[in-house]
């Protein structure tokens, strides 16, 4: 069965990526970043989400992308998976579309140079639009940021 | 029904009445003479058998209600509590216990109790001859009077009395009817509501034994008895009685002003409160008048219960301690920017609010604080169960028990208490042969202490036992590797004590069911550290050991110092800051690799902050003088190298969440005045 669900659709490196809409909690601006010691890169810090604490991932980092500065257009994404609340750092974030499972795809093996597991699927809309899903629960797994704890990364 | 609404109170009240029949129970197993106390335990279980009823939890209630029925012929004197009796209504306030558990976790509250039911079930007949000698007791008592004998399980409140009383004195005819039913009937049940149709067709029930209720639900023997006031003669009664069928015999025996005013006396005020509690707790089943006498009845039983005090759902607590930690970033805020402004009655006002705002936080900690006696009511049951499985005698001593913590606090305390009493009862105390031979009293004796000493409260477990064998905690220690044997030399008698903290280290010589559960030591550490405790032991050989536990009063807000390193703030709890100073580079030495100063006439480490934090924008080592921080962890000093203190202030405790765990230096965050986040740093972990 075709099933219809939501997207919010933000950019990083000139590519358009979506997150299902039930997983996003708020969109905010930039905001001023405390830097946390001893934490993998990508972990830029934490944030003040009006009263709560919450951290933030440079997703460019993350997927191991060219980093680029802050601009007027940066958004910070809140999603919540696994019990987790983490805020992403992306390029841009302007749009949210419907989207069928009939159009998603399973992703081809390499993405500008994102791992697979990272993503869901690759959905095709509109004129000759791709769209990048991301695999949530695989952006912040743990098992990982442990990992790159003991290699010291 | 709506049921959710009512769950909650269920659930704590329920909690509440395990609590008390534990306690009593424990009580009575002291002086098993004492008939006040089953009352007591009665009352309880009565009020949770009805609970459970109208709750819908059928087994809670059917057990109950088989415990209530042992409990009923103690208290009347025809049976005798004994070892036997105890351990089962243990196990049955064990299964009670699992299965409000069950429903606190969203169950159905439903367990297997058959074979706990049987049991009780047994116990009521296991004693053919105790009833036939009470009622022989009782007849003799009562003199010739047939009621006499009924009067002791059938007895009338107040109100029941004087409707009697007043129903013959306007010359209708009152009755005690006594309807025993064929042993071989099928269903009683049914029996019985003809019994009670006929009889409500030609006149009015005042009472019944068992409750209608009971026998609606065929819990009654095959005997069960009423009072009756009747419209129609006692000839024409019995004949609309004996056309019923099954039944073995029914005796009516018609009641004067004289019987009525015998049944008066033999009842005691105790039984009059019990009485009411029951008949209340019955709900308005019984189609009886008694329905309307419970309101007054009741008062005085409910008195004691009714002190000035309503229950608060944790999460509204919570929720406002938010609200009020968001208040408190906006007053910090608020002081910032009037000293920035220098406007006199923007700075009055801000003062004034800054001054009600503290008075609240007093208050809304408060509001929190729970006594430890919800952790300690426990554990005088945990540790019977123990002494009795281990073959021991000893005693649990409980003082303080009143002194107040913080919900977040009693909440995880539970757990490492269990544990240190566990391990006072299992290696502490020893067997009854070997206090003998030390010359000890057969009994120990466990001391569980809480008491308040300035910001803290300290919790101690003192037992009597042999105290700890510390050339064998040496020995294993090194064994495990987690000191060298030259080390090992050098250590006094409190570090010897401190490696039973060590992670994998264990004394006992066997698993036993009590200890050796793979929860060592070092977890009972790290949870009160994490709590913002610190544990300790001190022991004597042959004489006993004390564990010491010291906690903070809330984990809310604290007190800090915000220190600054270049261009981020970082915040210190100030309850492990010893002193502040500015130390001169020149005064920093080293030693055998490591940077040290002299601090009032002995040397400790240094550590510089940026270091550990690895700060992008700052380092001491071009500076000629540096401000520090004298941080202590039990007794250990050291001086921790920063920026710029910025001062002390109130920080309200946030998580950093679940992504972020396992954080070396940082313990949480806190939100400024200005809005930014600042990490707490841990000062337990800069000290190694």
């Amino acid at each position: 069965m075709a099933e219809d669900f939501k997207v919010i659709v933000f950019t990083l490196a000139h590519e358009e990526y979506g997150i299902e809409v039930d997983k996003v909690r708020t969109i905010e601006r930039m905001t001023p970043v405390t830097r946390v010691p001893k934490t993998p890169v990508f972990v830029k810090g934490v944030i003040n989400l009006r009263g709560v604490v919450v951290p933030v991932i440079d997703l460019r980092s993350r997927f191991s992308l060219p980093e680029s500065e802050p601009t007027e257009n940066s958004r910070i994404i809140i999603v919540a998976a696994n019990e987790l609340e983490v805020g992403f750092i992306v390029d841009s974030a302007n749009d949210v579309i419907d989207l069928n499972t009939d159009m998603v795809e399973n992703p081809p093996e390499v993405i500008g140079g994102i791992k697979a597991k990272y993503l869901s699927g690759v959905a095709k809309f509109g004129e000759n639009r791709l769209l990048i899903l991301l695999n949530l629960s695989e952006v912040l797994n743990r098992s990982e940021i442990i990992q790159l704890e003991q290699f010291g990364a | 029904m709506e049921m959710n609404q009512y769950l909650s109170i269920f659930i704590d009240e329920a909690n509440e009445h395990l609590q008390s029949l534990n306690e009593n129970m424990l009580r009575l197993e002291q002086q098993p003479e004492d008939i006040s106390i089953v009352q007591v335990i009665f009352r309880s279980a009565h009020t949770l058998k009805g609970m459970s009823a109208s709750m819908g939890f059928e087994d809670l209630a059917s057990l109950t209600h088989e415990m209530e029925n042992v409990l009923d012929l103690v208290r009347n004197d025809k049976l005798k509590m004994n070892g036997h009796i105890f351990d089962t209504l243990f196990k049955c306030l064990d299964s009670l216990e699992g299965m409000v558990q069950d429903i606190v976790g969203g169950g159905t509250g439903s367990a297997d109790v058959k074979e706990l039911v049987a049991q009780l079930k047994q116990i009521v007949k296991g004693e053919p001859a105790a009833p036939a000698a009470a009622a022989g007791q009782a007849a003799a008592a009562g003199g010739t009077s047939e009621l006499a004998m009924v009067a002791t399980h059938l007895l009338l409140d107040q109100f029941q009395l004087s409707v009697l009383r007043q129903s013959i004195e306007n010359g209708s005819p009152a009755f005690h009817i006594e309807v025993t039913i064929r042993e071989d009937c099928l269903l009683k049940g049914v029996r019985a509501y003809m019994v009670f149709d006929a009889l409500e067709r030609n006149g009015e029930l005042v009472k019944s034994h068992p409750s209608v209720q009971d026998i609606e639900q065929e819990q009654f023997g095959h005997q069960f008895s009423v009072y009756y006031i009747s419209r129609i003669p006692q000839k024409e009664l019995q004949d609309a009685l004996d056309k019923i069928s099954e039944l073995e015999s029914v005796r009516i025996v018609p009641l004067d002003l004289e019987s009525l005013s015998e049944l008066d006396e033999s009842r005691s005020a105790e039984q009059q409160i019990q009485e009411a509690v029951q008949q209340a707790a019955a709900t308005a089943a019984a189609p009886s008048p008694a329905a309307s006498a419970d309101a007054p009845a009741r008062a005085p039983a409910a008195a004691p219960v009714a002190n000035k005090t309503i229950r608060v759902d944790i999460e509204r607590l919570d929720s406002l301690m938010n609200l009020f930690s968001e208040l408190l970033i906006d007053r910090v805020r608020l002081e910032q920017l009037a000293s920035e402004v220098r406007r006199n009655d923007l700075t009055e006002t801000v003062e004034h609010m800054a001054r009600v705002s503290s008075d609240l936080q007093n208050i809304v900690l408060k509001l929190r604080m729970v006594p430890v006696d919800s952790v300690f009511n426990r554990f005088p049951r945990m540790v019977r169960d123990l002494a009795k499985s281990l073959g021991k005698k000893l005693d649990l001593v409980i003082t303080g028990a009143e002194t107040e913590l913080d919900r977040t606090v009693i909440d995880e305390i539970g757990d490492p208490l269990v544990h240190l009493i566990r391990n006072s009862v299992d290696h502490g105390i020893e067997t009854i042969e070997g206090r003998r031979e030390a010359g000890k009293a057969e009994t120990g004796v466990v001391n569980l202490r809480a008491f308040h000493s300035g910001n803290h409260v300290f919790i101690e477990i003192e037992d009597d036992g042999r105290g700890i064998n510390q050339p064998k905690v040496l020995d294993i220690a090194v064994k495990k590797g987690i000191v060298s044997p030259d080390e090992a030399k050098k250590l006094s008698d409190d570090e010897i004590n401190m490696l039973l903290f060590a992670p994998g280290f264990s004394t006992a010589d066997k698993i036993s069911d009590i200890s050796g559960r793979g929860v060592g030591l070092d977890v009972v550490k790290s949870k009160i550290e994490s709590l913002g405790g610190v544990v300790s032991v001190t022991s004597k050989a042959g004489q006993g050991s004390k564990w010491s536990i010291q906690l903070p009063l809330t984990l809310s807000i604290i007190t800090a110092m915000l220190v600054k390193l270049g261009s981020e703030k970082f915040a210190v709890p100030l309850t492990s800051i010893v002193e502040t100073g500015i130390v001169q580079r020149s005064a920093i030495r080293d030693l055998h690799g490591a940077k040290v100063i002299e601090y009032r006439k002995s040397i400790i480490p240094v550590l510089s902050l940026a270091a550990v934090l690895d700060s992008p924008d700052y380092s001491e080592e071009n500076e000629l003088e540096t401000e520090m921080l004298v941080i202590r962890k039990g007794e250990k000093l050291a001086a921790v190298l920063v920026d710029e203190l910025i001062g002390q202030s109130e920080i309200v405790l946030k998580t950093l969440g679940k992504y972020l765990t396992n954080l070396d230096v940082i313990s949480g965050a806190t939100i400024l005045g200005d809005g930014q986040v600042a990490l707490i740093v841990d000062p337990n972990a800069l000290i190694k």
